[in-house]
């Protein structure tokens, strides 16, 4: 029994899941430059998702597709299509600002604006055009509360934001992102630049975000990868190499170069 | 040793610290200069006599020493006093120079008396009769003090119904005359139309005969009383109250009387208009002229400016032409003053004006309204000049902002446009401030574009008055720029105005300051609230 178990493939995982995002055939240039070469893959809902690879193998790229980030660049091409709950993100007309709103991003550095730490929560909703004092109120608190950091700021929410601790500082720019309500949430390798026991502190967010959100993680740390994520993604030169489940990943990873990779032989 | 000297750099921290006392000395010493001659304008000085001997005639001479010259000849030191002896009306010239050889006694008459005049400059002499109401009263100053303060009273009065109430009827006068034109040119001047112009015309006449009469009363009542004054040669003059200004005894005077002057005389300069063909009085009307224009170029200037940094640096493709454009910009910022001063003469004033007087204004022809050098043009000239130096510091903080801000506001849902108004531009204001400070600081010193297109030497009125609109952005204005030169170069009596230009030159460098110092203020706060550049 448990032998059928672990070898059930990650098409069979995935089948017992609902998808939240399909990538089919993606490639994307960087003028002459090819950064991402046929990227398929399938990203459950209400699952953490984490890439891995060594620096430049394309996992930030492919992370900010998912809220055509990249279209800021202005050498960027994509080729292929993303469809997020059905939704190919990628053909014409779509609402790029609808879009972003749906799938929230937290970046390397924290990047609070240099506003109140209410309004920089608010920020989202006020471009919704909620300006009422009360519903932001609640979704301030909420989304507080949901970032784990409530208790903190409590009693300074009209201080500069930039005031804070970077860990701080981080947990209120996941917080601005879930007050929106997005589905999908993409994490930027949100803990690069934190001290441990922040780091700590956003993973344990991350494990009580996946019950409401679809995470998607990039890292460049395997054991937060190995600790926080139900898939793992490794990625090569702009391959998808291997995508499966964490603990086979970690264990028992089917392609020679993700072993070399998690066992330290590069990156 | 000199050369472990020179590979320690010593010779560069030498050099550099030099070049930086230099110039501070030289500010410090600019600014010295003209604060020392401009603010010992306003003290009194000690009148002297003095009994000069020339060949076989003996003079006396009475005035303030203005000046002191060494010139030195053949190893002789031939030492000359300026005097200024007044009393232009009866002498011809105010100013002599005496030589200090010949100069047999010095003496300080306390009894002297000064007297500023409305006409003639001021008068030196002794006050030999105060005649009141027709008797001659009690002969002192303290008698002379009583009548010029009656005086001055109704000069006040006398300006304030000539300047506000007539002015005003004046105003509505020429409104009508521009109504009846109008209707005219657009054949609706109706018999109706025209019985109740007259009828309006009829009744600012009626007021304006009021007044006139008040006028004429006034008028007489000022030159009820007078004084009489012997000068050193013996001469008599008689003066109206209403031609003296104020009169004082320097000689008798103590420290606190002095100082009580100065301030009168400081708060004259600063609060009052010109008299004397700008010598005299105050410069309120340049003070009003200058800040008004500067306010107007800042309005104009800033959102220009802001628009087209945004346009050039965040929609605008990064190319050859946006190169292009930028290196034009920059040059536009060489181009020297006059040159904007020609362009905004033939352009705004001639062409722009010009139209607006014909499509808007017909009536006022052939006299131009807009199509003549005004505050109006003179702003935008400058807006034009500072263009520059705004587009290139907004430009420049533009670029300082961080890319993660712009991405953070980007992906929570925000458009281009939301996250550069939310937060992008809020966070560049203090490059914008820098900008209009930089900007305040040319446009207010500059003057040679402002000859072409509105500064004028005396202005009637104020932009700015109780007459519908109260804006009036098309007349003419007064600046102390120009007023500096006009007062210093081209006024008759340059030698008695000299200290008045450094007055001026310190108060148009005060204003400045003030200006930007404000400018600076707020870009701190602003800068306090957004500081996350740092990060």
């Amino acid at each position: 029994m448990t032998q059928v178990l672990e070898e059930k493939t990650i098409e069979q995982h995935l089948a017992d899941e609902k998808i939240a995002i399909e990538v089919d055939k993606l490639n994307l240039f960087y003028g002459d430059n090819q950064a991402l070469y046929d990227i398929d893959m399938q990203i459950p809902e209400k699952k953490v998702t984490a890439f891995i690879g060594p620096s430049g193998c394309g996992k930030s790229t492919l992370l900010r597709c998912f809220n055509r980030m990249n279209d800021l660049v202005d050498i960027a091409r994509v080729q292929g299509d993303i469809n997020i709950h059905g939704d190919n993100i990628n053909k014409p007309g779509v609402d790029v600002a609808e879009l972003r709103r749906n799938v929230g991003m937290v970046f390397q550095k924290p990047n609070p604006f240099p506003k109140s730490i209410y309004e920089n929560i608010a920020y989202g909703l006020r471009l919704q055009g909620i300006n009422k004092r009360r519903v932001l109120d609640e979704v301030v608190e909420w989304a507080l509360k949901g970032a784990a950091l409530w208790d903190e700021v409590k009693d300074r929410l009209h201080e500069n934001a930039l005031g804070m601790s970077g860990g701080q500082q981080q947990r209120l720019c996941i917080a601005r992102a879930i007050a929106v309500q997005p589905e999908v949430l993409l994490l930027d390798e949100p803990a690069s630049a934190l001290d441990p026991i922040s780091t700590l502190k956003i993973e344990e967010l991350i494990h009580e975000l996946k019950n409401d959100y679809t995470i998607v993680i990039v890292t460049h740390n395997m054991q937060q990868a190995a600790r926080v994520s139900d898939y793992t993604a490794f990625m090569y030169m702009g391959d998808m190499v291997e995508f499966d489940q964490t603990d086979k990943i970690f264990t028992n990873p089917s392609q020679k170069k993700t072993e070399d990779y998690i066992t330290g032989r590069y990156g | 040793m000199s050369k472990k000297f020179f590979n320690s750099g010593q010779h560069w921290v030498w050099l550099n610290a030099g070049a930086i006392s230099i110039s501070i000395i030289m500010v410090v010493g600019l600014l010295l200069l003209i604060a020392v001659r401009g603010l010992g304008h306003f003290w009194p000085a000690e009148v002297k006599t003095f009994e000069v001997v020339e060949g076989s005639n003996t003079q006396t001479l009475m005035g303030e020493v203005h000046n002191v010259e060494h010139d030195v000849q053949d190893g002789l030191d031939r030492k000359q006093y300026l005097l200024k002896m007044g009393n232009r009306d009866v002498y011809g010239l105010d100013f002599k120079w005496i030589n200090v050889k010949n100069i047999e006694q010095t003496s300080v008459d306390k009894d002297v008396v000064v007297v500023e005049r409305r006409e003639w400059g001021n008068l030196y002499g002794f006050l030999t009769s105060v005649t009141k109401d027709g008797s001659v009263i009690k002969n002192d100053v303290a008698a002379l003090e009583g009548i010029v303060e009656r005086a001055n009273d109704l000069h006040e009065e006398i300006r304030s119904i000539e300047k506000d109430d007539i002015g005003s009827i004046n105003y509505e006068i020429e409104q009508l005359r521009l109504e009846q034109r109008r209707l005219e040119l657009e054949g609706e001047f109706t018999a109706d139309a025209k019985a109740e112009i007259e009828n309006r015309e009829a009744e600012l006449q009626q007021q304006f005969l009021s007044y006139q009469e008040e006028l004429n009363k006034l008028y007489a009542d000022i030159k009820r009383d007078s004084a009489e004054f012997t000068l050193v040669g013996g001469q008599t003059i008689t003066l109206t109250a209403g031609n003296i200004v104020r009169a004082f005894q320097p000689n008798q005077m103590g420290v606190m009387a002095k100082l009580g002057h100065y301030f009168s005389k400081v708060g004259e300069f600063i609060f009052d208009e010109p008299r004397e063909a700008n010598t005299e009085g105050g410069v309120f009307p340049a003070i009003f002229g200058t800040v008004m224009m500067v306010l107007l170029m800042s309005i104009i200037v800033t959102p220009l400016g802001v628009i087209a940094a945004v346009y050039m640096r965040e929609y605008a493709k990064q190319g050859p032409m946006t190169r292009t454009i930028r290196i034009a910009v920059n040059n536009l910022a060489g181009v020297p003053s006059i040159v904007y001063g020609v362009f905004g003469l033939g352009f705004f004033v001639y062409f722009l004006g010009g139209s607006i007087d014909e499509l808007f204004y017909p009536e006022v022809s052939p006299s131009p309204m807009f199509g003549t050098p005004g505050l109006i043009w003179a702003s935008l000239t400058l807006a034009l000049l500072t263009l520059p130096v705004v587009i290139v510091s907004t430009e420049e903080g533009l670029a300082r902002i961080p890319k993660s801000i712009r991405e953070g506001s980007l992906a929570l849902g925000a458009t281009k446009f939301e996250t550069l108004r939310k937060t992008v531009l809020p966070m560049a204001s203090p490059a914008m401030m820098t900008g209009l400070i930089l900007a305040v600081a040319r446009a207010a010193g500059e003057v040679a574009p402002l000859m072409l297109v509105g500064v004028v030497k005396l202005a009637p009125t104020l932009p700015l008055d109780g007459n519908a609109p109260f804006l009036h952005l098309e007349r003419k204005f007064m600046h102390l720029g120009f007023h500096i030169y006009d007062v210093g170069f081209q006024s008759p009596n340059v030698e008695a105005a000299r200290p008045l230009v450094y007055a001026t030159a310190l108060l148009l460098v005060l204003i400045i300051i003030l200006l930007n110092i404000a400018a600076i203020k707020i870009r701190n706060s602003l800068r306090e609230k957004y500081k996350a550049l740092e990060q």
